[in-house]
């Protein structure tokens, strides 16, 4: 697959500031890839680089093998969806949509039939003549979107263009952004710090913090196998515990827990010592019969599909469960001693 | 918590405050109306002190003086308006540079000096260079003045306009120049008009440093109407005196409402 965006070891200083440090990746053309980190990690600003917003201090950005670094942002084929949304309130939605062809120099009469055919793309034909002001939030998104889309970039950035609207709308517009991706087949880069979002539509994520990337993978790859306890524990919900590792190789690991129980698990990490040990709420089963772990109820919280038992294990460290409201098995009453059984690759190890 | 209506007393100054500001004003614009040549006792309504203004024995003289105010207000407007927007571009939009501080206050310092000191100092400073006074350095004097009152509405405007429209307009291929050309431009219009109003009705309206640095024989409509109520108060000074009160009223409330309209959605 051919990569459209290659970022080789990107580095981004504000005076004594890093705000990127030593940022690598490649997008592969037709890509969903989102950019996830909690805010100041560096994703905005790596967008804002790949737009030409931002100057880059060192390192080289590739778009289909082209060094664009030191472009200004209207020479790169690149559009952003903005936060904000950014359109120009005193032109109306057409001509909002037509700026970025107008500015390629496309006639009147050419560029108003694209507008017109953007507008149609979103679900906002009826609305041409009207100024932003007059759009709803959701509406405006969606202007936004066609407007960046209009010119046919070879790359969409899209700047947390979701975080504006309600809840509702937003897990709407998730599917609609994930279906217009597939319709036009450019390239999407996303920049979020809502992880349910990210899952939700990408191909690929790369998960920053403090300006580094942490990790990239798959949906999937990131929540089941994540490479160390920044990611772990910033996608989704996971019980962390400190465990001694008494043997590991070739991704197994043996580990003891604190209250003396030992676990096989799947590492992420080859060194011994002390490391943290990930195991997802969800994966691990009430168990009577030969249980990995024992643990002592403390709370049993009731939230329709699912029940959510908070409790301690036995070396004294906080575990939370989630199971599902389907079983007809008693609960167990807080204070009640539990055995525990985890499935098949709950357990991960992970690097610091 | 309640109206600041209700609050004992509120109608009362309300009156007062309304009374010493406009009561005056009223009195001129009424007699301005009188048909006799008093200037204290009515003699009913009357347009002849109008008629008095365009064709009397002094129409001559302020029909000059009102030209060369109307020009000089026009140049000043434009001039100090460039420069203006200019500044406060570069104040807003500029990000950090040496000696921003003093720019800023350079640019605001005529609101704060007194205008007597400007006037004195642009007389001595004119004097020094040997540029003869008249029109001219009533030009150069006003094109100063003007400025921060040009500069006021201007960089509130552009300071309540994103960032994010030029950076989306250069998203979308514009360059720089087209960015500030069809989005900002646009944008700040209103504050440019704005501006460009009060600097016109502030030049118009200028007495004391106009009033240094004329020269012998050159007049504005102020300096022309000073000299004439030197000999006394005729009706035909309030009649002047109406007229460029109901100009400044119109221009003051354009600007109000233009800045008004069109402000940006957030």
């Amino acid at each position: 697959m051919q990569t459209a965006i290659s970022i080789r070891r990107a580095v981004k200083r504000y005076g004594p500031v890093t705000a990127l440090q030593d940022v690598s990746m490649d997008i592969a053309d037709n890509e969903f890839f989102t950019l996830l980190g909690p805010s100041g990690c560096g994703k905005t600003t790596l967008l804002r680089m790949l737009a030409g917003f931002e100057d880059v201090t060192e390192g080289e950005i590739l778009l289909f093998g082209e060094r664009i670094a030191s472009l200004p942002p209207e020479k790169r084929p690149v559009n952003t969806v903005f936060q904000q949304y950014a359109l120009f309130p005193h032109l109306t939605v057409l001509e909002n949509v037509a700026f970025g062809l107008k500015m390629k120099g496309m006639g009147l009469a050419e560029r108003n039939a694209r507008a017109a055919k953007m507008l149609e793309l979103v679900h906002l034909s009826g609305f041409a003549d009207r100024k932003p002001a007059q759009l709803s939030g959701g509406q405006q998104q969606r202007v936004a979107l066609a407007r960046a889309l209009a010119p046919q970039p070879k790359v969409l950035l899209l700047d947390e263009p979701l975080s504006a609207l309600d809840l509702k709308l937003r897990q709407a517009m998730r599917v609609e952004l994930k279906a217009l991706q597939e319709e036009t087949g450019i390239t999407f880069i996303f920049v979020t710090h809502d992880q349910e979002e990210a899952l939700a539509m990408s191909d690929r994520i790369a998960v920053m913090s403090a300006g580094r990337v942490q990790q990239i993978g798959t949906p999937r790859e990131i929540y089941e196998a994540p490479v160390n306890r920044f990611v772990a524990d910033f996608i989704g919900e996971t019980n962390l515990i400190e465990v001694e590792v008494d043997s590991v190789s070739d991704g197994r690991a043996t580990v003891t827990l604190p209250g003396g129980h030992r676990v096989v698990c799947a590492a992420a990490t080859n060194s011994g010592g002390r490391h943290a040990l990930s195991i997802r709420p969800e994966r691990v089963a009430l168990a009577a019969d030969a249980p990995d772990l024992h643990a002592t109820v403390e709370r049993v919280i009731y939230l329709g599909t699912d029940l959510h038992l908070i409790t301690r294990l036995d070396g004294g460290e906080p575990f939370a469960l989630r199971l599902q409201n389907a079983s007809r098995t008693a609960l167990p009453d807080p204070g009640a001693r539990i055995g525990l059984k985890l499935e098949e690759g709950a357990a991960r190890l992970l690097a610091d | 918590m309640k109206g600041v209506r209700h609050y004992p007393g509120f109608l009362a100054i309300t009156l007062l405050c309304l009374l010493v500001l406009y009561l005056p004003l009223t009195v001129v614009a009424v007699y301005s109306f009188n048909g006799s040549t008093s200037i204290t006792s009515w003699g009913g309504f009357s347009l002849r002190w109008y008629a008095d203004v365009f064709t009397g024995p002094e129409a001559a003289r302020f029909g000059q003086a009102a030209w060369n105010s109307l020009t000089i207000a026009i140049i000043a407007a434009t001039v100090s308006t460039v420069i203006a927007t200019a500044a406060a571009l570069a104040m807003i939009r500029g990000g950090r540079f040496r000696g921003k501080t003093a720019s800023y206050a350079l640019i605001n310092l005529p609101l704060l000096v007194p205008e007597i000191v400007v006037a004195v100092a642009s007389l001595i400073f004119f004097t020094t260079i040997g540029l003869t006074t008249g029109y001219l350095t009533i030009l150069i004097a006003h094109i100063t003045f003007c400025i921060p009152f040009a500069y006021l509405p201007i960089a509130a405007r552009l300071s309540g306009i994103e960032g994010f429209y030029e950076q989306a307009a250069r998203d979308l291929y514009a360059s720089p120049w087209q960015a500030f050309r069809l989005i900002l431009l646009p944008l700040l219009g209103p504050g440019i008009l704005s501006g460009y109003l009060l600097a016109f009705i502030i030049s118009l309206d200028d007495f004391i440093i106009t009033n240094f640095v004329k020269g012998a024989g050159m007049e504005t409509l102020p300096t022309a109407i000073f000299g004439s109520v030197k000999q006394g108060i005729k009706p035909n000074i309030m009649a002047i005196s109406t007229l460029m009160l109901g100009v400044s009223v119109l221009f003051v409330s354009l600007s109000y409402l233009i800045n008004r309209r069109g402000r940006p959605a957030r």
